[in-house]
């Protein structure tokens, strides 16, 4: 049986996620997402400076691809709420990943504004991918709100610090129906195999490849590592012996009535 | 007369009558590389040519840029 | 969504074939596993898994001193009425039984109240038999609101309301449900219930889930064992127990393990769980539910609860009286079962002080 990861009404085989962010050259896109093998990826969408009009990014992007726009400058649900349809009406399909920031010394989400989008966008027939601090309760509301996946952070974005709220993200993984999507934070391919071991459902790496030395061979990497963790998660970690038995016996007392 | 781009206010020469196609050549943008919002509503490339720009319209210009995380 | 359809799903498994299947090999690689799925559940109910007791209750023991520390609370049940509208075949309460029946009124509650709360006790069940007439909703509420001057914890142990009716005694005072599928084989159900407003299975079924919907603090559920085959009955109890922890976060929701007991009338269980098989289950459960309550009432024999309590205990009853009333003026009514640990509350908390636990009376303060 094919191991593949459903999402809103895309079955994918990869499970790494990889975003156009941050590459030193554009033109390392293509190739580097090639060698990610990524079926998502996301981009963004600004103001033109018409002062150095960029590229658009969606031209280095394979087209087997599924777009997904995020948010990001959002600072409430509701400009949230705005990019989402405006990139949909441009052409990207009708996934979004949900990114509200009103904190810009961390660039931590705020969760609330996200549910909110995640809702309004859900009932419009987006296939929203929300991206939360980790928190159980708030996970619970963008289930009940309609939400495709769930993507916790592992650290503050752009930090390449790893899997920090591993904790948090594990009982995400336990209590959540959905998809988790570990997003931000992951900085090495150890720490994206970490956290497929532990049983989140994708990971989405963008700077830790985008500012590799060498982004192609870094996106092998990860591609790799996450594979690793994939099946090392579904093999089943060996038994890891928890038990001792010098302590004192619990159910001696069963045998002396046999006796 | 005068409207706003992308938060700017600005002066532009009306002419025969402004569509938001002869704005992004005024500009040098090439069409298909952006995607724009007039007025608050998202208009899809098909009515560019269509649409004439009158007094106090706003309009935004936006564009696909890398992102990620 | 209600637990039926996981029940209906699992329902159709095969569990002999399945138990037949289980090997040691089977049971260690759970043993050794963090989180045990719903598989690794019935691996640990399995007859393989019989011969690794002591292993299982080494965990056990552990993961209860992690999640609840040495403490353990104690509470008391009080019959209020004994009036019945069922049939349940192996209860002593049945309609069919014919004893005089009584029921408390609000200055006989008192008294029984005065009595209890001498004995140190904060947390106290309350109990009806099974009929709406004889003990309404207006009955129970009335003897919360002079209850809970007595006492800061109450539970209830009644016929399954309705949502709004549980949150009407939540608003009087009661924080906890206690109610028992008693069997969740629905043939073997429809059986021992043949009449009366019990014979619902589905709605027995689903008063846990309306008890969280309420917003019950604590939910209390369990098979009565002996009235099924007993592996899949504490499969089905836990799986039931799983689902409303899942869903209901707020609520706490424990797990009891009531054996049948002798009472009035004849009943034959259906399957015998014998002391190996009870503490397997409960250590099963704990192994499962880490975090679920597990109740240990005075149905077991002294000697027996005390070598129970450090596999996952975290409740427990003293000194019950099973009869209507029963503290205030002790005397031989008729029971709904018999007890068989008959020490007084002094006496289970000098014995938890010597095992190392704080008896815990109140959990928390009404303010």
């Amino acid at each position: 049986m094919a191991d593949r990861l459903l999402i809103g009404d895309k079955e994918l085989d990869s499970r790494l996620f990889t975003g156009t962010g941050k590459f030193a050259n554009q033109n390392l896109i293509p190739e580097t997402i090639k060698a990610a093998r990524s079926q998502v990826v996301t981009m963004a969408l600004r103001r033109v400076n018409f002062d150095s009009p960029q590229q658009n990014v969606i031209n280095y992007i394979p087209e087997d691809c599924v777009l997904l726009p995020n948010t990001s400058g959002a600072r409430t649900a509701e400009e949230a709420v705005r990019i989402a349809r405006i990139a949909e009406a441009a052409g990207c399909g009708n996934w979004v990943k949900i990114e509200v920031v009103s904190d810009n010394k961390y660039l931590l989400p705020d969760n609330q504004e996200t549910i909110k989008a995640t809702e309004i966008l859900a009932k419009e027939g987006f296939v929203v991918l929300p991206y939360v601090s980790p928190d159980l309760m708030v996970a619970k509301r963008l289930e009940e709100v309609g939400a495709a996946a769930v993507m916790p952070l592992g650290a503050p974005i752009g930090s390449n610090r790893g899997l920090k709220t591993k904790e948090m993200v594990r009982i995400l993984i336990e209590e959540i129906e959905l998809p988790i999507v570990v997003d931000a934070g992951i900085g090495k391919p150890s720490q994206a195999a970490e956290a497929m071991e532990m049983g989140a459902d994708a990971v989405l790496v963008n700077t830790a490849i985008a500012t590799a030395k060498d982004p192609v061979v870094m996106g092998d990497a990860f591609a790799a590592a996450v594979e690793a963790g994939r099946k090392a998660y579904l093999a089943g970690t060996g038994a890891v012996k928890k038990y001792a038995s010098a302590s004192s016996p619990l159910t001696g007392f069963l045998k002396e009535d046999q006796g | 007369m005068k409207i706003t781009v992308n938060g700017k206010e600005e002066d532009v020469e009306v002419g025969l009558g402004l569509t938001i196609v002869d704005y992004l050549e005024s500009k040098d943008l090439e069409p298909g590389r952006v995607v724009i919002e007039h007025n608050g509503q998202v208009v899809k490339q098909e009515e560019w040519e269509q649409i004439e720009l009158a007094e106090d319209d706003t309009l935004e210009i936006l564009n696909f840029v890398g992102g990620g995380e | 969504m209600s637990f039926y359809q996981e029940y209906s799903q699992f329902n159709q498994l095969d569990f002999n074939s399945f138990f037949k299947e289980v090997n040691s090999a089977d049971v260690e690689r759970v043993l050794g596993k963090e989180r045990l799925t719903k598989k690794d559940f019935l691996t640990l109910l399995s007859p393989a898994a019989s011969n690794y007791l002591e292993e299982m209750a080494q965990q056990a023991s552990k993961l209860t001193l992690q999640h609840f520390g040495r403490t353990m609370l104690l509470y008391l049940p009080l019959y209020l009425a004994d009036y019945c509208v069922n049939q349940c075949l192996y209860c002593g309460f049945s309609v069919k039984n014919k004893f005089e029946r009584s029921k408390l009124d609000l200055t006989e509650i008192e008294e029984e109240a005065k009595a209890i709360a001498e004995k140190g006790i904060k947390h106290l069940l309350i109990l009806t038999g099974e009929s709406r007439k004889h003990s309404p909703v207006s009955y129970l509420k009335e003897s919360v609101l002079l209850l809970k001057e007595y006492f800061p914890c109450l539970s209830i142990e009644v016929y399954p309301l309705e949502v709004a009716e549980y949150q009407e005694l939540i608003a009087a005072g009661v924080e906890g449900l206690t109610i028992y599928q008693e069997v969740y084989d629905q043939d073997i159900y429809e059986e021992v219930h043949p009449d009366g407003p019990k014979s619902d299975y589905l709605y027995r079924l689903d008063a846990p889930e309306r008890g969280c919907q309420a917003g019950m603090r604590q939910v209390n559920i369990g098979a009565l064992l002996g009235l099924g085959q007993w592996r899949e009955e504490a499969f089905f109890a836990g799986l039931h127990a799983k689902y409303l922890q899942d869903k209901y976060l707020e609520t706490e929701v424990n797990l009891s393990v009531p054996r049948l007991r002798p009472h009035l009338g004849n009943f034959q269980p259906n399957s015998i769980v014998g002391d190996s098989q009870l503490v397997q289950i409960l250590l099963a459960y704990r192994l499962f539910l880490p975090r679920a309550g597990l109740n240990l009432s005075t149905r077991e024999r002294a000697e027996l609860r005390d070598n129970l309590l450090p596999l996952g205990i975290t409740k427990i009853s003293a000194e019950s009286s099973t009869e209507v009333g029963g503290y205030a003026e002790p005397q031989e009514g008729t029971n709904q079962f018999d007890i068989s640990d008959d020490r007084d509350v002094d006496e289970i908390s000098k014995l938890l002080d010597n095992k190392g636990y704080q008896t815990v009376f109140k959990n928390w303060h009404r303010i």
